[in-house]
């Protein structure tokens, strides 16, 4: 690698955890407010017009807060796990392609690719990745010697584990159809048709399954406030919850853009838009969905949720996959 | 699972409030927990006691009135009837016509707006945010309604001894009316919302049965007794202020679990609602108080302008009155269930023993037995369901 190259990719990293933080911040900004107005009320409104400073606020709020370490509690994992399930959720956006290529306007001699780095086993290390930060939350929850946050814990190990398994089914269909693990080879083989309509089945499943490994409504067992107050991370404060909070919502941007690559056609669109925007318009819809999920459902009990993922989703997804592989060798 | 000694105990001793969102107040639940499964459930009560009984043989019969919006405070404007009406068939007072429909309207008012903050709250509770907050719209529209009327939304002390303490203005009246042409499309919003959610169902069928029979025998009242299928309202059985004029429906459920209990809840608010409009059609003139001397305080405007209404009023007021000797018992139907006061009279102006039965207190008896073995969230929704005000179970 030549030296101007390794100066690309390091510009390109910081860009990319710049945007990604902000957008992480301004996530939370949009939930409050799209919840806010589904519930008849205006949510911030008091940092800044609108309260478009609100994140910032929180930020440096959090910043600030008295760091509470329990007395019982495991200290190796108690540190170890707002690391372990931020820095993993965060490597994951090395492989997601942001677009094509771009000369930024010309002011690039020649094309730069929008993606850190294009790994031909990208979905494979994404859900690698994924599977992780689940330690994370299960650490979290042991570590903190708290009676709720065990449950919080345990909960999210049996949760994770299960619909790890739906959410990796859901997008076989998607390999099979590309022929590729790698992400940008998938957008590219979607240039003509979005997989969004060969895979039906296979996109509801990966949202669900999702929203699921998001720990959000109605799957957010885990950190069920009326059942176990905070779940798993109740006893954490300061920049160790802000963590645990940044890498929910850095998972959510992280769902939202492995489900606009895989079955909405990434940056694919009428050319009347450019492709970044098309993109981020589709990421927007993703996670818009998500945030409307929580304004309507209830939540699940820990058994139904067992009985769903086992009994419902994994069979969807096998039966997703052989049709899918069916049709294909039909088709060939 | 902890390790005393050589012997595993695999039960989890886990302490549910007194602080914790889903309690609804301070009620701490001293749960027994094997994994997620409820072995043993203790409900541990108090942290709310405030003497109420206590205090009220020390309060003339006129400043009980305030203790008494304070047992269920979501169910004031009721607690006032129910206290009101005991005092009354001490006394054997005869309460004017007008002030008892007034009463009736109130009633149900406050019957609806405790139902819609059982339904926020349960929403909250079972994980559905967005209906809290729908509910709440509807619930601040009644309280708006109660501060026109008496200045208080939550403690309002309106329903007195001898009738009503203001008379309802036409801007009441107005309000009374665009709410009641409104309320049934919010409930069937709610509905929309809640009743065919595959979730919302799948979370509360099944969950914390009571039988016929069980909820007899452990003396509960109230919507968890019609959700069980016994057809018994207060406002049917022994009709007070002239409820047996008002052609309402009894809700019952089928199976006695959490669903129906928030089905036989809904349509009760819905039924409230019938009879807030046969209320409201028309509501005769005529005084709002009555006229007994030395008991019942007498009109504002007389105690402004004549010296001998004033001097009455400063009597009545200050304790200087005497009630008939004896006891009596009189319970209404609360939103929560029955609500009784027990009042021994020696003669003189303070009670001198005064006992509230109370719904909540006997409903929540039958948690434990309800939830043996259920899960965490089970019992959640099964605390939920049976609708405790801790101001009511301690007192």
């Amino acid at each position: 690698m030549s030296p101007n190259a390794i100066v690309f990719v390091v510009i390109k990293i910081l860009v990319i955890f710049a945007l990604v933080m902000l957008v992480v911040a301004y996530l939370t900004l949009l939930e409050r407010k799209i919840l806010a107005h589904m519930q008849i009320r205006l949510g911030p409104m008091f940092a800044g017009p609108h309260g478009i400073l609100q994140p910032i606020a929180d930020g440096i709020k959090l910043f600030f807060k008295e760091d509470i370490i329990t007395k019982e509690a495991d200290k190796l994992f108690y540190f170890l796990s707002p690391a372990l399930s931020i820095i993993p959720t965060l490597m994951i956006f090395a492989v997601i392609p942001f677009g094509d290529q771009t000369t930024l306007w010309g002011l690039l001699k020649e094309p730069v690719k929008l993606s850190i780095t294009e790994l031909n086993i990208g979905l494979l290390y994404v859900f690698a990745m994924g599977g992780i930060a689940t330690y994370g939350i299960v650490f979290g929850g042991w570590a903190q010697n708290n009676k709720y946050s065990l449950l919080g814990g345990v909960r999210a190990a049996a949760q994770l584990i299960s619909y790890e398994v739906a959410f990796t089914l859901s997008v076989f269909g998607v390999i099979l159809l590309a022929g590729s693990l790698n992400l940008v080879e998938i957008v590219d083989k979607q240039k003509n048709m979005w997989y969004i309509v060969y895979q039906p089945v296979g996109f509801i499943l990966f949202l669900i399954a999702s929203v699921a490994e998001l720990k959000r409504t109605p799957f957010d067992l885990p950190e069920a406030e009326s059942e176990l107050v905070a779940g798993f991370h109740a006893d954490y404060s300061s920049m160790k919850f802000a963590m645990f909070f940044m890498a929910e919502y850095a998972s959510i941007i992280v769902c939202s853009c492995i489900g606009t690559v895989l079955f909405l056609g990434g940056w694919h669109g009428p050319s009347f838009l450019p492709p970044f925007v098309w993109y981020m318009l589709k990421v927007f819809v993703l996670m818009y969905v998500i945030i409307w999920l929580r304004a309507t459902y209830p939540r699940l009990r820990y058994d139904q949720l067992m009985k769903f993922g086992w009994k419902v989703m994994i069979p969807l997804g096998f039966v997703n996959i052989f049709a899918t592989a069916i049709v294909l060798i039909l088709v060939k | 699972m902890t390790i005393e000694g050589n012997e595993i105990r695999r039960e989890m001793i886990l302490n549910m409030g007194p602080q914790h969102p889903a309690t609804h107040g301070v009620l701490r639940l001293l749960l027994h927990l094997e994994g997620e499964v409820v072995k043993k459930n203790i409900p541990i009560i108090g942290y709310l006691h405030r003497g109420v009984e206590k205090l009220g043989e020390h309060r003339t019969y006129l400043q009980n009135i305030v203790f008494t919006d304070r047992l269920d405070y979501t169910a004031s404007m009721c607690n006032n009837l129910s206290y009101a009406l005991a005092v009354e068939k001490l006394c054997g007072i005869e309460v004017p016509e007008r002030a008892r429909v007034i009463r009736v309207i109130m009633a149900e008012l406050q019957r609806i707006a405790a139902h819609l903050l059982w339904l926020g709250t349960y929403a909250l509770d079972i994980g559905a945010m967005s209906v809290f907050f729908y509910c709440f719209r509807e619930r601040e529209k009644i309280l708006d309604m109660f501060e026109m009327i008496s200045g208080q939304r939550l403690t309002p002390s309106y329903i007195c001894i001898g009738g009503v303490r203001r008379d309802i203005t036409d801007q009441f009246l107005e309000a009374l009316r665009v709410f009641c042409d409104t309320f049934n499309d919010y409930v069937r919003d709610y509905e929309n919302l809640l009743t065919k959610n595959p979730i919302w169902v799948e979370r509360l069928k099944d969950v914390a049965v009571l039988s016929a029979e069980d909820a007899i025998n452990w003396g509960t009242t109230g919507p968890v007794l019609r959700a069980s299928g016994v057809k018994f309202d207060f406002r049917r059985a022994t009709p007070y202020c002239g409820y047996e004029n008002y052609e309402f429906d009894i809700p019952i459920g089928t199976k006695g679990d959490c669903y129906d209990r928030y089905l036989v809840r809904v349509e009760e608010m819905r039924q409230s609602n019938r009879i807030l409009k046969q209320a409201m059609k028309d509501i005769p003139d005529g005084p709002i108080m009555a006229d007994v001397p030395f008991i019942t305080l007498p009109p504002k405007d007389q105690v402004m302008n004549n010296i001998e209404s004033l001097i009455k009023h400063f009597k009545i007021a200050a304790g200087l009155f005497q009630v008939p000797k004896g006891e009596v018992y009189s319970s209404i139907e609360n939103p929560k269930g029955e609500l009784g006061f027990y009042i021994v009279s020696d003669g003189s102006s303070k009670p001198y023993r005064m006992r509230i039965k109370s719904s909540c207190f006997v409903n929540l008896s039958a948690l434990p037995f309800m939830t043996q073995g259920c899960l965490v969230a089970d019992l959640i929704a099964a605390l939920g369901s049976i609708d405790i005000v801790l101001g009511e179970v301690d007192r």
